[in-house]
């Protein structure tokens, strides 16, 4: 309900700031509306969007599970975080831009290309998340694992993945935004299609409807997929916390 | 079946890289039906002393011969439950093998019944502890070692948590270490009383209690408990 009320607030809000700057800059929400309707009749909207989606998933996926593993080596071995944190540093500080222009340069304007460059960019923050996650971990948990002679693999499901969760969670949170961010440059820069190539599309032909038009579809996504899928699994995560009262 | 332990020495270095010698000369042998009770003061090595029997810690002078293939259950200072599984969980991580009714025969025993589900985060102290004991008891171990299990709970508490404890020990053979700094409960408990010195620890004095535990009268644990406090041995 309180969501509902928010989301009329901004529509309100827009509605209001178009007639006063006028329909040149800021078209009103039906011809947005309108422009809206007329992609997704041609099946372009749902082709982009589902480009661009594919694109989000692969290199996120991607980059997740490297960091991961990454983090949790340098977390748990010293000379891994001797070796790595060099790499760590130059790539955490290292602009999109850059390393986009340099993937389409070297690889070309191919799909590989797009998708390890977004993941790139993603890589460093999920290996440093999951690297405080293992500096963390409990050795007295780990102790007890010994003594009662746990085998490697019921100690990784039960002892040291429940206690990275939330620090896998929290890399997910803000990499899954960074890489919405990044893909629509990625597109941009260097693909025929999804939502950034389209958005580049409307920005030359100064068609502000059909941007919006897309960028509104992308936050829609955006946040029906937070809601239902990145949300509950939080939940689900902490449900051994108490909550409280 | 018998722990063989003959400790020479072991330290540390501080983070100031200063050396610190926590154990002495430590010998001793356990047979399996004995229960032998640690005692000495806080912070003599005791628990550094648990760790190395219970294979934690390897980086000692000496030898510790434990049979092989033996099964260790322990129950450490702290209940050391795994927070995200519940009660049940938690045991059954430890010992995949039970069986429902031995399991619910233990939860009987440390008046666990109504809280299988719920997780650590819900249980008091007490409760916590008895999970623990609950694991170390559900792998039926053939060395048991309790790190002051009674440590911090109320006297009745204390006192109904020492006797459960007494009844799962005369369930089983098994070879039980405890650590304690209660001589009440070192003298319920214990078939043997090893007293060990301040900080590097050496053992002083070695006690051993002849009659079976259940025997034995309140008139003679006092008797015991006398004869030890004139030996003032905390104070050597």
């Amino acid at each position: 309900m309180l969501r509902l009320l928010s989301f009329a607030l901004f529509i309100a809000t827009w509605w209001i700031a178009s007639l006063v700057i006028g329909d040149a800059k800021l078209p009103a929400p039906p011809v947005v509306l309108a422009a809206m309707i007329a992609e997704a009749k041609s099946g372009a909207l749902f082709l982009n969007l589902g480009a661009t989606l594919a694109r989000v998933a692969l290199a996120f996926t991607l980059a997740m599970a490297l960091g991961s593993a990454i983090g949790y080596l340098m977390g748990r071995v010293s000379l891994a975080n001797r070796l790595g944190d060099p790499w760590l540093i130059l790539l955490l500080n290292l602009p999109a831009l850059v390393v986009i222009v340099l993937a389409y340069i070297w690889a070309g304007l191919t799909e590989v290309a797009a998708i390890a460059a977004i993941a790139i960019n993603k890589l460093p923050t999920a290996v440093v998340t999951l690297r405080e996650g293992a500096r963390a971990l409990d050795p007295a948990l780990d102790e007890m694992a010994t003594a009662f002679s746990f085998p490697p693999g019921r100690t990784f499901r039960h002892v040291i993945l429940p206690q990275l969760a939330p620090y896998i969670a929290a890399a997910a949170r803000s990499g899954l935004s960074l890489v919405w961010k990044i893909v629509l440059v990625a597109e941009l820069l260097g693909r025929p299609n999804g939502v950034g190539f389209e958005i580049g599309v409307a920005f030359q032909l100064f068609d502000i409807p059909l941007l919006l038009a897309y960028s509104l579809s992308f936050a829609a996504v955006v946040l029906v997929i937070e809601t239902l899928l990145v949300q509950p699994f939080e939940t689900r995560l902490s449900r051994w916390r108490l909550r409280a009262a | 079946m018998q722990l063989e332990v003959g400790i020479t020495g072991k330290s540390f270095a501080s983070a100031a890289g200063k050396r610190h010698d926590v154990l002495a000369n430590i010998t001793f042998t356990l047979n399996a039906g004995e229960v032998g009770v640690l005692f000495g003061p806080s912070g003599c090595g005791k628990s550094t002393l648990l760790k190395i029997l219970a294979g934690l810690d390897h980086n000692y002078q000496g030898r510790v011969a434990r049979p092989a293939g033996v099964r260790l259950g322990m129950v450490f200072q702290e209940p050391r439950l795994l927070p995200w599984r519940t009660v049940e969980q938690n045991v059954r991580l430890a010992a995949p093998d039970v069986d429902d009714g031995r399991l619910a025969a233990l939860f009987e025993v440390l008046e666990l019944s109504a809280h299988r589900h719920h997780f650590p985060g819900e249980l008091s102290l007490g409760l916590a502890r008895r999970v623990a004991l609950a694991r170390a008891f559900a792998i039926q171990p053939d060395v048991l070692i309790l790190d002051e299990p009674l440590a911090s709970l109320d006297n009745a508490l204390a006192g109904r948590l020492r006797d459960q404890i007494a009844t799962l020990v005369a369930s089983r053979r098994m070879m039980t270490l405890l650590v304690t700094h209660d001589l009440d409960d070192a003298v319920r408990l214990g078939d043997r009383l090893f007293f060990l010195s301040a900080r590097p620890a050496r053992i002083l004095h070695v006690e051993t209690i002849a009659a079976p535990r259940a025997e034995r009268s309140e008139k003679e644990i006092g008797a015991i408990k006398a004869r030890l406090s004139q030996l003032d041995l905390a104070n050597i």
